[in-house]
Order: structure tokens, then C-alpha cells, then sequence
């Protein structure tokens, strides 16, 4: 598709307004949209969401906050970096930029706290016992159970009584 | 497992038209985003590392009941084409497809996946995998009991990153904690024609859920199509996330159909006019562009849906919507087509498709040229 602008480069940029009932659906591609002074990241609901809410709070966030949290010592990420593409680079880096992830995620989900299904690792990893994965098996024994799957609530039974009798 | 690199018309079971409400839903589809522990995700990983996880990964895979009998779709493997005609049955993202070049094809991506489609994995995508179920119609309960079991089967195998207040970790943090993404792809001509989506739209967006085009994140909205899905993954449950979009989705499907019937009340004769004036182009046109097609398709399955059109089926139009995309008659065509050959070739189909529907009420194919 080309663009609505200039009729000769990709559009790239696909705008729906909603304003008084109509909805509008416009294309640019990325020189006209930016020649428009339409910025994709500022505009809801395209491509990037939450690089607008990571624009929006790049003011807010003080240098020494920023300084603080610094690299993930893991896989290196600057808290910049995040800011500019959006995307974290390890799963350590929730642990380095946690408090900017926090104040983020209050924005973007209904909560911070994960209340959805627990992750049981395979039970021959050392880092759970015995114990903690016959608990996290007994969780998804009533879930199954809740959700009237059966067949799968009696898998789940057979490896709880497995386990039992290790 | 087998490697496959000729897809020919695998991953199409959604297309059926079987599921609850198919003629408004076109498919469900749940996805849960999952990461491996101890390894970056994949956009800062090199290709050895990726080559590692997705060989990981498929050892994993092949282990599991599930998709021990499907099918390994590694992209580097494949063609261009092959990789577009993929994503346009909406088996891998955009993101993972990668340019029409050959040396753009991403390392250690691909796809595994059972035979229907119904159930797969995506691997090395911005997450090390991302489960997914897609069914026909409205079927969100039952899409999402198959990818959670999928994910079960895996996640004892791998292990994931969790966090115990952050659930799941994903690469972005627009997907955390649950890593569920729940999609309806829902055909809306009703509310359109009656001027009431935007309403219907923004009330979407208030109530937690959002809206995109046909391909998903960026993508435009054609033939009055619609994805809703959930826009938070943090703080609910799984089974929340599912019921609200259900509860929601079975409001839009109720409007829609109200809308129907004023506009069959109000305007029969301009509503019938407009539905075979679509069905006459699609059966008798020599060109047609895609958004063309869409746009036609559009009012045959309005017309379908509202029983005028009886000799056509859901599953025949949802055929041809995959089968009329660039990618598929280039791939059908077995060479490069040039725009102006893309509009020959592809209202040749179409009207194939319909011919043969029309004569014989039978299913077509596709495939054939």
C-alpha cells in the first residue's frame, strides 16, 4: 500500500481516528508521517503503545534514578536503550530496572502483582524442592478440576501420587 | 517430528467455519509468550545462540505429546515466499517473517506446529516461544485448555523465566505475567454500514480490551474486520482475561446482529442490491486487488450470514480470503507475479472459487490453479 501522502513510498504508519462517532483510517508512509509532525509512538494504538507511555514518562523519570539503575550486569541493556526500543533484553533486567518497570507496569496492566498460573520448573531442577512442586501440583490439580478438565486433573493426579511415593 | 519446507496446504483447520458464531468470528486464537531461563531474549541473541535454543526448544517439542506428530518449520529453511504465505495464514508473525530477500530469513526461527494448524509454537521470535492455539469461530475456553497444556508439556521439559511478582518474563513488558494474548477475529459489516462501530470501539478500549487490522499490531482494518483482544496480561487471572473477552465479544456479536436486522429492516432492497452486486464482481471481474477482495468478500458473507446468499459457505469465503492474498498466488503460480499479473491471477481464483461453489456447493481447494 502506498502511502496517502505522497503516493510513492510504503506506508508503514496506519492511523484509525475515532472523533464524534467516525472513524477515519489514514496511511503515510515514515517521511510524510514525520513531515506531518505525526509521531507513531505518540499516537494511541499504533504500532508501538508503549513506546508512547515510555516517551510520556521519560520526563519523570530523574537522572540519578536512571543512574541507579544503570546496565543490567547481565545481558548489558542501558535503561535507555529500553526506553528506545521498548523491549528488555534478558529476563535479569526486570530485576536491574525494577523500579521504573514497576511504576510502568502500574500503568499498563490491571496490577504488578502476577495473580495467573504459577510456573512449576521441571522437577528435576535444584531450584525447587520436593515439596514446593507437589504444592504448585496440587494448584493445578483444583484448577483443572475448577475448569471441569477431567482428563487432565487425572494426569495431574497420577504425577502428585508419583511423586508422593518417591 | 518432520522438517517440512513445502507447505502446501497445511495449518488451514481454523479455516473450516465450524466454530460457535463462525459466520461473525472467523477464528480464535490464545497465545502465552514464554521465555527460556538463563539466556537473553532473542533480539540480543547471535546466531549460534539462537541456533542452540531453537534446536533446545524442538528436542522439548518433540518430547511432548502434543506435537511430537507435527510438523518443524524452520524459516531459514524455507523460501521467501514460503515465509509469506505463512504469515498470511497467520501462523507466524510479521516480525518473524523477514523481508522478501533470502538473506533476511531469521536464524533459528520457525514454527512447530500440528498438522491443522489448531495448536504450534512460534520459536525465537522477540520471545523464545510463543504457544498458540487457533480455532474456528468462537471457541476462547477451549483454544486456551489446549495452549495451557501445551505450555505444561514444555514447561516441564524447559525451563521458563518466572518471577514471583511478575509472572511470566517477556520482552516486552506489554506482555508480562500471564504472556496471554487472547484474539477474536471478528467480521463486523453490521455496525459498520449502520455507522455505530466507532461507538462499539471505543467502548472496547474502555473496558481493557483493544482492537487492530486483520494482520495484527500496525496493521490497517480491511473488509470490515476486526481483532479484539485483551490489552493487559498482568494483575488478572488467565480465566479472567478469557471471560471478559468472551463476555464482551458475545455483546459485539449481539449488536451486530441487531444491526443486521435494521438494516434488513430499514433497507432490504439497497442491502440485497449491494450483496450480489459484490457476489456479480467477485464471480465476473478479471482483475481484482486484495483490498478489493476483502471488500467484496465482505458483503458476500453479510449476505451469507443473513441467508441470501444460500449457496455459498462461511468455509469457501474464508478459503478464498487466504488464498487471494500476493503471497499465495505467487506461491500457487510457482514464479514472482508483477502487480498488474497479482490482479490477473487473483480474480482468475476467485472466480474459480465461487464457480465451483456455486455449481456444486462443494469446497474449494484453493490450491488448484
Amino acid at each position: 500500500m502506498l502511502c496517502d501522502h505522497c503516493g510513492e513510498r510504503d506506508a508503514v504508519i496506519h492511523l484509525t481516528h475515532i472523533e464524534n462517532n467516525e472513524m477515519n483510517s489514514f496511511h503515510l508512509c515514515e517521511t510524510c508521517a514525520a513531515e506531518k509532525g505525526i509521531d507513531p509512538e505518540t499516537e494511541e494504538g499504533v504500532n508501538a503503545p508503549l513506546a508512547a507511555f515510555l516517551a510520556q514518562m521519560g520526563g519523570e523519570e530523574s537522572d540519578t534514578a536512571a543512574a541507579e539503575e544503570g546496565e543490567c550486569p547481565y545481558c548489558g541493556l542501558s535503561l535507555d536503550g529500553f526506553k528506545k526500543t521498548g523491549r528488555l533484553g534478558c529476563s535479569q533486567c526486570y530485576v536491574a530496572f525494577e523500579a521504573h518497570l514497576k511504576n510502568l507496569m502500574r500503568r499498563l496492566h490491571a496490577g504488578t502483582q502476577h495473580v495467573g498460573k504459577v510456573y512449576l520448573p521441571p522437577h528435576d531442577s535444584t531450584d525447587t524442592s520436593r515439596e514446593e512442586h507437589l504444592s504448585g501440583l496440587r494448584r493445578r490439580l483444583t484448577r483443572a478440576v475448577d475448569s471441569e478438565d477431567f482428563e487432565r486433573a487425572a494426569k495431574i493426579r497420577d504425577q502428585i501420587r508419583s511423586l508422593e511415593g518417591a | 517430528m518432520r522438517s517440512v519446507t513445502a507447505i502446501g496446504d497445511v495449518g488451514l483447520e481454523w479455516l473450516d467455519g465450524s466454530g460457535p458464531h463462525a459466520d461473525v468470528v472467523l477464528s480464535t486464537r490464545v497465545r502465552l509468550a514464554r521465555n527460556l531461563q538463563a539466556h537473553a531474549f532473542p533480539t540480543r541473541l547471535g546466531p549460534d545462540e539462537r541456533r542452540r535454543i531453537w534446536a533446545r526448544i524442538r528436542e522439548a517439542a518433540e518430547a511432548t505429546e502434543l506435537l511430537r506428530e507435527g510438523a518443524a518449520i524452520e524459516l531459514s529453511a524455507v523460501t521467501p515466499v514460503t515465509r509469506r504465505v505463512l504469515l498470511e495464514r497467520h501462523l507466524i508473525s510479521r516480525e518473524i517473517a523477514g523481508g522478501l530477500a533470502e538473506e533476511n530469513a531469521p536464524v533459528g526461527a520457525g514454527l512447530f506446529m500440528r498438522g491443522g494448524g489448531e495448536l504450534g509454537a512460534m520459536v525465537n521470535e522477540e520471545d523464545h516461544l510463543r504457544l498458540q492455539a487457533l480455532r474456528s469461530g468462537l471457541r476462547l475456553t477451549e483454544a486456551h485448555r489446549d495452549v495451557d497444556r501445551l505450555d505444561e508439556e514444555l514447561g516441564g521439559r524447559l525451563s521458563f523465566a518466572f518471577h514471583p511478582e511478575f509472572g511470566f518474563l517477556t520482552s516486552c513488558p506489554t506482555n508480562v505475567g500471564t504472556g496471554l494474548r487472547a484474539s477474536l477475529l471478528v467480521h463486523l459489516p453490521g455496525l459498520v454500514l449502520t455507522k455505530e462501530i466507532a461507538k462499539v470501539l471505543q467502548g472496547i478500549n474502555q473496558v481493557g480490551l483493544t482492537f487492530r487490522g486483520l494482520y495484527g499490531e500496525g496493521s490497517e482494518v480491511i473488509g470490515n474486520f476486526f481483532q479484539i483482544s485483551n490489552q493487559t496480561t498482568l494483575g488478572k487471572s488467565e480465566e479472567d482475561l478469557i471471560d471478559h473477552l468472551n463476555r464482551i465479544v458475545g455483546q459485539v456479536i449481539q449488536y451486530e446482529m441487531q444491526a443486521r436486522g435494521v438494516l434488513l429492516r430499514d433497507a432490504p432492497a439497497v442491502i440485497e442490491d449491494k450483496i450480489w452486486r459484490a457476489y456479480g464482481l467477485l464471480s465476473h471481474a478479471r482483475t481484482l486487488s486484495f483490498e478489493e477482495v476483502m471488500n467484496l468478500l465482505s458483503a458476500v458473507r453479510l449476505g451469507v450470514g443473513l441467508k441470501l446468499i444460500p449457496s455459498v459457505r462461511v468455509s469457501s469465503l474464508n478459503t478464498v480470503m487466504i488464498y487471494s492474498q500476493a503471497a499465495h498466488l505467487e506461491h500457487a503460480a510457482g514464479r514472482r507475479l508483477s502487480e498488474g499479473e497479482e490482479e490477473i491471477h487473483r480474480a482468475a481464483y476467485v472466480r474459480r472459487a465461487l464457480g465451483r461453489e456455486g455449481r456444486a456447493g462443494g469446497r474449494g481447494s484453493g490450491a488448484e490453479r
